[in-house]
Protein backbone atom coordinates (compact mmCIF):
# COMPACT_ATOMS: atom_id res chain seq x y z
CA UNK A 1 0.00 0.00 0.00
CA UNK A 2 1.37 3.38 -1.02
CA UNK A 3 1.58 5.69 2.26
CA UNK A 4 0.36 9.51 1.36
CA UNK A 5 -2.60 11.66 1.16
CA UNK A 6 -4.70 12.23 -1.76
CA UNK A 7 -5.91 15.52 -2.93
CA UNK A 8 -8.87 15.21 -1.34
CA UNK A 9 -7.60 14.14 1.61
CA UNK A 10 -5.65 17.44 1.58
CA UNK A 11 -8.48 19.19 0.75
CA UNK A 12 -10.55 18.38 4.25
CA UNK A 13 -7.76 18.50 5.80
CA UNK A 14 -7.25 22.33 4.82
CA UNK A 15 -11.07 22.94 5.36
CA UNK A 16 -10.43 21.95 9.04
CA UNK A 17 -7.77 23.77 9.90
CA UNK A 18 -9.67 26.91 8.27
CA UNK A 19 -12.93 25.74 10.75
CA UNK A 20 -11.41 25.23 13.30
CA UNK A 21 -9.07 28.02 13.56
CA UNK A 22 -11.95 31.24 12.15
CA UNK A 23 -15.08 29.21 14.38
CA UNK A 24 -12.94 28.64 17.41
CA UNK A 25 -11.66 32.76 17.44
CA UNK A 26 -15.34 33.99 16.08
CA UNK A 27 -16.94 31.67 19.16
CA UNK A 28 -14.75 33.10 21.58
CA UNK A 29 -15.38 36.76 20.30
CA UNK A 30 -19.18 36.13 20.71
CA UNK A 31 -18.49 35.00 23.63
CA UNK A 32 -16.27 38.32 24.94
CA UNK A 33 -18.77 40.31 23.09
CA UNK A 34 -21.64 39.41 25.10
CA UNK A 35 -19.58 38.92 28.28
CA UNK A 36 -19.86 34.91 29.03
CA UNK A 37 -15.85 35.13 28.82
CA UNK A 38 -15.46 35.19 32.49
CA UNK A 39 -14.93 38.27 34.83
CA UNK A 40 -12.36 40.20 32.49
CA UNK A 41 -13.17 39.55 28.36
CA UNK A 42 -10.53 42.10 27.38
CA UNK A 43 -7.99 39.63 29.90
CA UNK A 44 -9.65 36.31 28.40
CA UNK A 45 -9.72 37.21 25.21
CA UNK A 46 -5.98 38.67 24.97
CA UNK A 47 -5.03 35.36 26.41
CA UNK A 48 -6.96 33.03 24.18
CA UNK A 49 -5.35 34.69 20.86
CA UNK A 50 -1.65 34.34 22.21
CA UNK A 51 -2.09 31.43 23.28
CA UNK A 52 -3.64 30.69 20.07
CA UNK A 53 -1.15 32.03 18.12
CA UNK A 54 1.53 30.17 20.24
CA UNK A 55 -0.47 26.84 19.60
CA UNK A 56 -0.95 27.35 15.75
CA UNK A 57 3.24 28.33 15.14
CA UNK A 58 3.94 25.11 17.51
CA UNK A 59 1.54 23.21 14.83
CA UNK A 60 3.40 24.59 12.18
CA UNK A 61 6.87 23.78 13.67
CA UNK A 62 5.77 20.26 14.13
CA UNK A 63 5.33 19.59 9.90
CA UNK A 64 8.51 19.07 9.00
CA UNK A 65 9.42 16.62 11.68
CA UNK A 66 6.25 14.50 11.17
CA UNK A 67 6.69 14.56 7.41
CA UNK A 68 10.26 12.90 8.29
CA UNK A 69 8.52 10.33 10.84
CA UNK A 70 5.09 9.46 8.58
CA UNK A 71 7.24 9.88 5.19
CA UNK A 72 3.84 11.09 3.85
CA UNK A 73 5.58 14.51 2.40
CA UNK A 74 1.83 15.70 1.48
CA UNK A 75 1.36 17.35 5.29
CA UNK A 76 3.87 19.76 3.92
CA UNK A 77 0.99 21.42 1.74
CA UNK A 78 -0.67 22.49 5.15
CA UNK A 79 1.97 24.16 7.24
CA UNK A 80 1.48 27.49 4.85
CA UNK A 81 -1.76 27.77 6.00
CA UNK A 82 -1.05 26.96 10.00
CA UNK A 83 1.67 29.53 9.70
CA UNK A 84 -0.92 31.92 8.36
CA UNK A 85 -3.08 31.28 11.06
CA UNK A 86 -0.32 31.25 13.66
CA UNK A 87 -0.20 35.02 12.33
CA UNK A 88 -3.46 36.17 12.43
CA UNK A 89 -3.72 34.74 16.12
CA UNK A 90 -0.91 37.02 17.22
CA UNK A 91 -2.60 40.00 14.76
CA UNK A 92 -5.99 39.60 16.65
CA UNK A 93 -3.50 39.25 20.05
CA UNK A 94 -1.90 42.57 19.14
CA UNK A 95 -5.19 44.41 17.63
CA UNK A 96 -7.22 43.27 20.73
CA UNK A 97 -4.39 44.70 22.70
CA UNK A 98 -4.54 48.12 21.20
CA UNK A 99 -7.97 48.42 20.83
CA UNK A 100 -9.46 46.88 24.10
CA UNK A 101 -6.56 46.82 26.99
CA UNK A 102 -5.14 50.42 25.72
CA UNK A 103 -8.44 51.97 23.93
CA UNK A 104 -6.21 53.51 21.09
CA UNK A 105 -3.62 55.15 23.27
CA UNK A 106 -1.12 55.17 20.52
CA UNK A 107 0.87 57.04 22.70
CA UNK A 108 0.89 54.43 25.73
CA UNK A 109 1.57 51.62 22.72
CA UNK A 110 4.66 53.24 21.45
CA UNK A 111 5.85 54.16 25.22
CA UNK A 112 5.32 49.81 26.15
CA UNK A 113 6.92 48.65 23.20
CA UNK A 114 9.69 50.70 24.23
CA UNK A 115 9.60 50.50 27.80
CA UNK A 116 8.34 46.53 29.07
CA UNK A 117 10.87 44.30 27.88
CA UNK A 118 8.17 41.54 27.87
CA UNK A 119 5.82 43.62 24.95
CA UNK A 120 9.46 44.77 22.77
CA UNK A 121 10.16 41.13 22.90
CA UNK A 122 6.55 40.27 21.77
CA UNK A 123 5.91 42.82 19.36
CA UNK A 124 9.44 41.67 17.75
CA UNK A 125 7.98 38.40 17.52
CA UNK A 126 5.15 39.92 16.19
CA UNK A 127 7.54 41.72 13.72
CA UNK A 128 8.90 38.67 12.11
CA UNK A 129 6.11 36.92 11.84
CA UNK A 130 4.40 39.54 9.77
CA UNK A 131 7.56 39.32 7.10
CA UNK A 132 7.25 35.96 7.10
CA UNK A 133 3.75 36.17 6.47
CA UNK A 134 4.18 38.71 3.32
CA UNK A 135 6.61 36.78 1.98
CA UNK A 136 4.60 33.60 1.74
CA UNK A 137 3.15 33.27 -1.73
CA UNK A 138 4.82 31.98 -4.38
CA UNK A 139 6.12 35.23 -6.01
CA UNK A 140 7.69 36.05 -3.31
CA UNK A 141 9.25 33.02 -2.68
CA UNK A 142 10.70 33.07 -6.41
CA UNK A 143 11.85 36.80 -6.41
CA UNK A 144 13.66 36.06 -2.78
CA UNK A 145 15.25 32.92 -4.38
CA UNK A 146 17.81 31.29 -1.89
CA UNK A 147 17.19 34.46 0.47
CA UNK A 148 13.72 32.54 1.10
CA UNK A 149 14.73 29.69 3.40
CA UNK A 150 16.91 32.64 5.26
CA UNK A 151 14.27 34.40 6.02
CA UNK A 152 11.94 32.19 6.58
CA UNK A 153 14.33 30.71 9.25
CA UNK A 154 13.61 33.73 11.80
CA UNK A 155 10.63 31.59 12.72
CA UNK A 156 12.61 29.62 15.43
CA UNK A 157 13.14 33.24 16.87
CA UNK A 158 10.03 34.17 16.87
CA UNK A 159 9.52 31.36 18.34
CA UNK A 160 11.84 32.08 20.69
CA UNK A 161 10.62 35.12 21.93
CA UNK A 162 7.18 34.22 22.01
CA UNK A 163 8.02 31.98 24.65
CA UNK A 164 9.69 34.48 26.61
CA UNK A 165 6.98 36.65 25.97
CA UNK A 166 4.57 34.51 27.83
CA UNK A 167 7.04 33.66 30.78
CA UNK A 168 7.72 37.25 31.14
CA UNK A 169 3.59 38.60 31.07
CA UNK A 170 2.75 36.10 33.87
CA UNK A 171 2.55 37.31 37.56
CA UNK A 172 3.97 34.53 38.99
CA UNK A 173 2.59 31.30 38.01
CA UNK A 174 4.83 29.95 35.77
CA UNK A 175 3.58 26.41 35.15
CA UNK A 176 2.45 26.77 31.60
CA UNK A 177 5.11 28.70 30.13
CA UNK A 178 6.80 26.52 31.17
CA UNK A 179 5.06 23.52 29.67
CA UNK A 180 5.25 25.17 26.52
CA UNK A 181 8.50 26.30 26.54
CA UNK A 182 9.13 22.29 26.54
CA UNK A 183 6.94 21.17 23.65
CA UNK A 184 8.99 24.10 22.15
CA UNK A 185 12.56 23.16 23.11
CA UNK A 186 11.39 19.09 21.60
CA UNK A 187 10.71 20.87 18.54
CA UNK A 188 13.32 22.80 18.03
CA UNK A 189 15.41 19.35 19.14
CA UNK A 190 14.89 17.56 16.20
CA UNK A 191 16.73 19.99 14.15
CA UNK A 192 18.96 20.51 16.31
CA UNK A 193 21.57 19.98 13.25
CA UNK A 194 20.05 22.52 11.26
CA UNK A 195 19.88 25.42 14.48
CA UNK A 196 23.51 24.45 14.94
CA UNK A 197 24.72 25.40 11.66
CA UNK A 198 22.53 28.36 11.38
CA UNK A 199 24.39 29.32 15.00
CA UNK A 200 27.52 29.31 12.91
CA UNK B 1 -22.77 27.90 51.26
CA UNK B 2 -23.64 31.55 52.06
CA UNK B 3 -25.91 33.36 54.73
CA UNK B 4 -27.76 36.19 54.55
CA UNK B 5 -26.74 38.94 57.15
CA UNK B 6 -27.95 41.50 58.88
CA UNK B 7 -26.07 44.97 58.69
CA UNK B 8 -26.71 48.40 58.12
CA UNK B 9 -26.28 49.95 54.79
CA UNK B 10 -24.49 51.87 52.72
CA UNK B 11 -25.73 55.18 51.39
CA UNK B 12 -26.08 55.08 48.01
CA UNK B 13 -23.34 56.49 45.54
CA UNK B 14 -23.23 57.02 42.04
CA UNK B 15 -20.61 54.71 41.14
CA UNK B 16 -21.45 51.80 39.13
CA UNK B 17 -20.70 48.63 41.30
CA UNK B 18 -18.93 45.50 39.69
CA UNK B 19 -21.78 42.77 39.33
CA UNK B 20 -21.85 40.18 41.78
CA UNK B 21 -21.24 37.42 39.30
CA UNK B 22 -18.21 39.06 38.71
CA UNK B 23 -17.38 39.44 41.98
CA UNK B 24 -17.30 35.85 42.86
CA UNK B 25 -16.46 34.53 39.39
CA UNK B 26 -12.87 36.40 38.80
CA UNK B 27 -10.68 36.39 42.04
CA UNK B 28 -6.58 36.44 42.86
CA UNK B 29 -6.96 33.33 45.70
CA UNK B 30 -3.51 31.14 44.55
CA UNK B 31 -4.47 29.02 47.62
CA UNK B 32 -7.67 27.87 45.40
CA UNK B 33 -5.66 27.94 41.82
CA UNK B 34 -4.21 30.60 39.49
CA UNK B 35 -6.61 30.82 36.95
CA UNK B 36 -9.04 33.66 37.27
CA UNK B 37 -12.02 30.92 37.89
CA UNK B 38 -10.55 28.72 39.79
CA UNK B 39 -11.25 30.17 43.10
CA UNK B 40 -14.99 29.92 42.34
CA UNK B 41 -14.25 25.86 40.76
CA UNK B 42 -12.45 25.01 43.12
CA UNK B 43 -13.14 26.34 46.83
CA UNK B 44 -16.76 25.23 47.04
CA UNK B 45 -16.27 22.30 49.56
CA UNK B 46 -14.38 24.98 51.66
CA UNK B 47 -14.96 24.72 55.36
CA UNK B 48 -15.38 27.64 57.06
CA UNK B 49 -17.27 26.44 60.45
CA UNK B 50 -15.30 25.85 62.41
CA UNK B 51 -13.40 29.00 62.21
CA UNK B 52 -10.58 30.29 64.74
CA UNK B 53 -9.50 33.44 64.24
CA UNK B 54 -6.50 34.42 66.72
CA UNK B 55 -5.65 38.13 68.21
CA UNK B 56 -2.75 38.22 70.26
CA UNK B 57 0.87 39.76 70.24
CA UNK B 58 2.04 42.54 71.58
CA UNK B 59 -1.88 42.99 73.22
CA UNK B 60 -3.08 43.80 76.55
CA UNK B 61 -5.52 41.16 76.24
CA UNK B 62 -5.59 38.41 72.94
CA UNK B 63 -8.44 36.46 72.34
CA UNK B 64 -10.10 34.51 69.84
CA UNK B 65 -13.11 34.67 67.57
CA UNK B 66 -15.15 31.68 66.86
CA UNK B 67 -17.41 31.17 63.38
CA UNK B 68 -20.14 32.37 64.64
CA UNK B 69 -18.34 35.25 66.85
CA UNK B 70 -17.13 37.15 63.49
CA UNK B 71 -20.37 37.93 62.88
CA UNK B 72 -21.44 39.28 66.21
CA UNK B 73 -18.20 41.03 67.19
CA UNK B 74 -19.49 44.76 65.82
CA UNK B 75 -22.66 45.35 64.53
CA UNK B 76 -22.25 44.89 60.30
CA UNK B 77 -21.77 47.57 58.16
CA UNK B 78 -21.92 48.09 54.65
CA UNK B 79 -18.93 49.77 52.75
CA UNK B 80 -18.82 50.64 49.19
CA UNK B 81 -14.98 50.47 48.37
CA UNK B 82 -13.21 50.54 44.83
CA UNK B 83 -10.66 47.52 44.65
CA UNK B 84 -7.73 48.27 42.56
CA UNK B 85 -5.92 44.78 41.75
CA UNK B 86 -2.05 45.25 41.23
CA UNK B 87 -2.84 43.69 37.55
CA UNK B 88 -4.38 47.53 36.30
CA UNK B 89 -8.07 45.80 36.79
CA UNK B 90 -10.60 47.55 39.41
CA UNK B 91 -14.04 46.70 40.99
CA UNK B 92 -16.38 48.56 42.87
CA UNK B 93 -17.60 45.84 45.64
CA UNK B 94 -20.06 46.56 48.66
CA UNK B 95 -18.25 44.64 51.68
CA UNK B 96 -20.53 43.72 54.91
CA UNK B 97 -17.90 43.78 57.90
CA UNK B 98 -16.73 46.16 60.72
CA UNK B 99 -13.72 48.36 60.84
CA UNK B 100 -9.84 46.85 61.58
CA UNK B 101 -10.03 49.32 64.25
CA UNK B 102 -12.98 47.89 66.65
CA UNK B 103 -11.03 44.73 66.96
CA UNK B 104 -7.50 46.29 67.46
CA UNK B 105 -9.66 48.39 70.25
CA UNK B 106 -10.45 45.35 71.92
CA UNK B 107 -7.22 43.99 71.70
CA UNK B 108 -5.59 47.16 73.15
CA UNK B 109 -1.97 47.09 71.33
CA UNK B 110 0.54 47.68 73.87
CA UNK B 111 3.04 50.66 72.79
CA UNK B 112 5.78 48.64 72.00
CA UNK B 113 3.51 46.96 68.78
CA UNK B 114 4.17 49.21 65.74
CA UNK B 115 3.09 46.87 63.08
CA UNK B 116 0.14 44.24 62.23
CA UNK B 117 0.95 40.94 61.00
CA UNK B 118 -1.87 38.60 59.48
CA UNK B 119 -2.38 35.20 58.31
CA UNK B 120 -3.94 32.95 55.85
CA UNK B 121 -5.30 29.56 57.05
CA UNK B 122 -3.12 26.54 56.11
CA UNK B 123 -4.68 23.71 55.56
CA UNK B 124 -3.19 21.78 52.48
CA UNK B 125 -5.96 18.84 52.79
CA UNK B 126 -8.65 21.79 51.49
CA UNK B 127 -6.33 24.37 49.60
CA UNK B 128 -5.11 22.53 46.23
CA UNK B 129 -2.23 25.53 45.83
CA UNK B 130 -0.51 25.06 48.97
CA UNK B 131 -0.26 21.04 48.47
CA UNK B 132 0.97 21.06 44.64
CA UNK B 133 3.26 23.94 44.10
CA UNK B 134 2.15 23.45 40.72
CA UNK B 135 -0.61 25.11 40.99
CA UNK B 136 -0.14 27.48 43.85
CA UNK B 137 1.49 30.21 41.76
CA UNK B 138 5.34 29.47 43.63
CA UNK B 139 4.13 31.01 46.64
CA UNK B 140 5.64 30.05 49.83
CA UNK B 141 2.63 29.29 52.25
CA UNK B 142 0.57 30.21 54.32
CA UNK B 143 0.01 33.98 52.77
CA UNK B 144 0.86 36.32 55.34
CA UNK B 145 0.35 39.99 54.97
CA UNK B 146 0.94 43.31 57.80
CA UNK B 147 -0.05 46.59 57.54
CA UNK B 148 2.05 49.78 59.69
CA UNK B 149 -0.28 50.32 62.82
CA UNK B 150 -1.52 52.81 62.51
CA UNK B 151 -2.44 51.76 58.17
CA UNK B 152 -4.31 49.75 60.44
CA UNK B 153 -6.33 51.69 62.82
CA UNK B 154 -6.98 54.15 59.98
CA UNK B 155 -10.71 54.19 60.12
CA UNK B 156 -10.66 52.98 56.63
CA UNK B 157 -9.31 49.64 57.31
CA UNK B 158 -12.06 46.96 57.24
CA UNK B 159 -12.72 43.60 58.19
CA UNK B 160 -15.25 41.99 55.40
CA UNK B 161 -17.20 39.39 56.62
CA UNK B 162 -19.36 39.30 53.83
CA UNK B 163 -20.53 41.11 50.58
CA UNK B 164 -23.70 41.80 48.66
CA UNK B 165 -25.33 41.49 51.14
CA UNK B 166 -24.27 38.04 52.07
CA UNK B 167 -21.75 36.11 54.35
CA UNK B 168 -18.55 35.56 52.22
CA UNK B 169 -18.34 33.07 49.25
CA UNK B 170 -15.08 30.58 49.81
CA UNK B 171 -13.81 32.11 47.04
CA UNK B 172 -13.79 35.84 47.83
CA UNK B 173 -11.90 34.86 51.25
CA UNK B 174 -14.15 33.60 53.50
CA UNK B 175 -15.14 33.74 56.42
CA UNK B 176 -13.04 36.81 57.56
CA UNK B 177 -10.88 38.83 55.18
CA UNK B 178 -9.08 42.27 54.96
CA UNK B 179 -9.57 45.25 52.80
CA UNK B 180 -7.39 48.51 52.91
CA UNK B 181 -8.92 49.93 49.99
CA UNK B 182 -5.75 52.77 49.09
CA UNK B 183 -3.86 49.52 48.59
CA UNK B 184 -3.28 47.02 45.62
CA UNK B 185 -5.45 43.94 46.08
CA UNK B 186 -2.79 41.79 47.62
CA UNK B 187 -3.03 43.63 50.92
CA UNK B 188 -6.37 42.56 51.34
CA UNK B 189 -5.11 38.63 52.64
CA UNK B 190 -8.11 36.37 52.69
CA UNK B 191 -9.70 33.75 55.09
CA UNK B 192 -7.31 35.37 58.14
CA UNK B 193 -6.91 33.03 61.23
CA UNK B 194 -4.29 35.15 62.90
CA UNK B 195 -3.66 38.88 63.16
CA UNK B 196 -0.73 39.99 65.25
CA UNK B 197 0.11 43.05 66.99
CA UNK B 198 4.53 42.97 66.20
CA UNK B 199 7.27 45.29 66.97
CA UNK B 200 9.03 44.75 63.53
CA UNK B 201 7.98 45.09 60.15
CA UNK B 202 6.86 41.41 59.49
CA UNK B 203 7.04 39.90 56.11
CA UNK B 204 4.86 39.74 53.11
CA UNK B 205 3.50 37.24 50.64
CA UNK B 206 4.30 38.89 47.46
CA UNK B 207 7.22 41.08 48.55
CA UNK B 208 9.11 37.63 49.49
CA UNK B 209 8.66 36.43 46.05
CA UNK B 210 9.59 39.54 43.77
CA UNK B 211 10.52 42.43 46.15
CA UNK B 212 11.65 44.93 43.42
CA UNK B 213 7.74 44.10 41.75
CA UNK B 214 5.90 44.33 45.47
CA UNK B 215 6.73 46.55 48.07
CA UNK B 216 5.29 46.35 52.12
CA UNK B 217 3.42 49.38 50.90
CA UNK B 218 1.97 48.97 48.04
CA UNK B 219 -0.38 51.96 48.09
CA UNK B 220 -1.94 52.37 44.78
CA UNK B 221 -0.26 55.27 43.15
CA UNK B 222 -0.35 55.55 39.33
CA UNK B 223 3.28 57.54 39.44
CA UNK B 224 4.99 54.16 39.96
CA UNK B 225 4.73 51.35 38.00
CA UNK B 226 4.86 47.73 38.50
CA UNK B 227 8.42 47.22 36.67
CA UNK B 228 6.73 45.15 34.04
CA UNK B 229 3.73 47.21 33.36
CA UNK B 230 1.70 50.74 34.08
CA UNK B 231 0.29 51.21 37.12
CA UNK B 232 -1.34 54.88 35.38
CA UNK B 233 -4.49 53.32 34.12
CA UNK B 234 -7.05 51.17 35.20
CA UNK B 235 -9.81 49.21 33.15
CA UNK B 236 -12.75 48.98 35.50
CA UNK B 237 -14.72 45.39 35.36
CA UNK B 238 -18.97 46.56 35.08
CA UNK B 239 -20.83 45.37 33.51
CA UNK B 240 -21.00 44.72 29.59
CA UNK B 241 -18.92 42.58 27.66
CA UNK B 242 -15.32 43.34 25.65
CA UNK B 243 -16.76 46.59 23.61
CA UNK B 244 -18.10 48.28 26.73
CA UNK B 245 -14.88 47.61 29.03
CA UNK B 246 -13.83 51.22 30.92
CA UNK B 247 -10.57 52.24 31.11
CA UNK B 248 -9.74 54.87 33.79
CA UNK B 249 -7.29 56.74 35.23
CA UNK B 250 -5.70 55.63 38.34
CA UNK B 251 -5.64 57.82 41.44
CA UNK B 252 -2.94 57.96 44.09
CA UNK B 253 -4.23 55.95 47.09
CA UNK B 254 -7.18 54.98 44.51
CA UNK B 255 -8.92 58.30 45.79
CA UNK B 256 -8.59 57.83 49.13
CA UNK B 257 -6.71 60.90 50.08
CA UNK B 258 -7.95 60.60 53.39
CA UNK B 259 -5.22 58.32 54.22
CA UNK B 260 -2.28 60.31 52.88
CA UNK B 261 -1.54 62.45 56.50
CA UNK B 262 0.08 58.67 56.87
CA UNK B 263 2.33 58.68 54.49
CA UNK B 264 3.57 62.80 54.60
CA UNK B 265 7.49 62.98 54.19
CA UNK B 266 7.68 59.72 53.03
CA UNK B 267 9.27 58.72 48.97
CA UNK B 268 6.69 56.99 47.63
CA UNK B 269 8.81 55.90 44.87
CA UNK B 270 11.10 54.47 47.32
CA UNK B 271 8.10 52.84 49.75
CA UNK B 272 6.21 51.72 47.27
Amino acid sequence: MVRGLSRRNIFWLKALIHLLSLGWASLTYYRAGTDQLGGDPVEGILHFTGIGAFNLLLLCLIISPLVRWSRISQFMQVRRLLGLYAFFYALLHLASYILFELQLEWQLLLSEIVKRPYITVGFSAWIILLALTLTSNKAAQRRLGRNWQKLHNWVYLAAGLIALHYIWSVKSDITQPLVYIGMLLLLLSFRKDKLLKLWR
Amino acid sequence: QTHALDYAEAQQQSQILTPEAKVIGHNNFYEFGTDKSDPKANAQAFQVDPWQLRVDGLVETPFTLSFDELFKFAPLQERIYRLRCVEAWSMVIPWVGFSLNALLNKARPLSSGKYVAFETLYDPKQMPGQSNPFRGGGIDYPYVEGLRIDEAAHPLSFLAVGLYGKSLPAQNGAPIRLVVPWKYGFKSIKSIVRISVVDKQPPTTWNLLAAQEYGFYANVNPKVDHPRWSQARERRITTGGLFSSNRIDTQLFNGYDEVASLYSGMDLRQHY
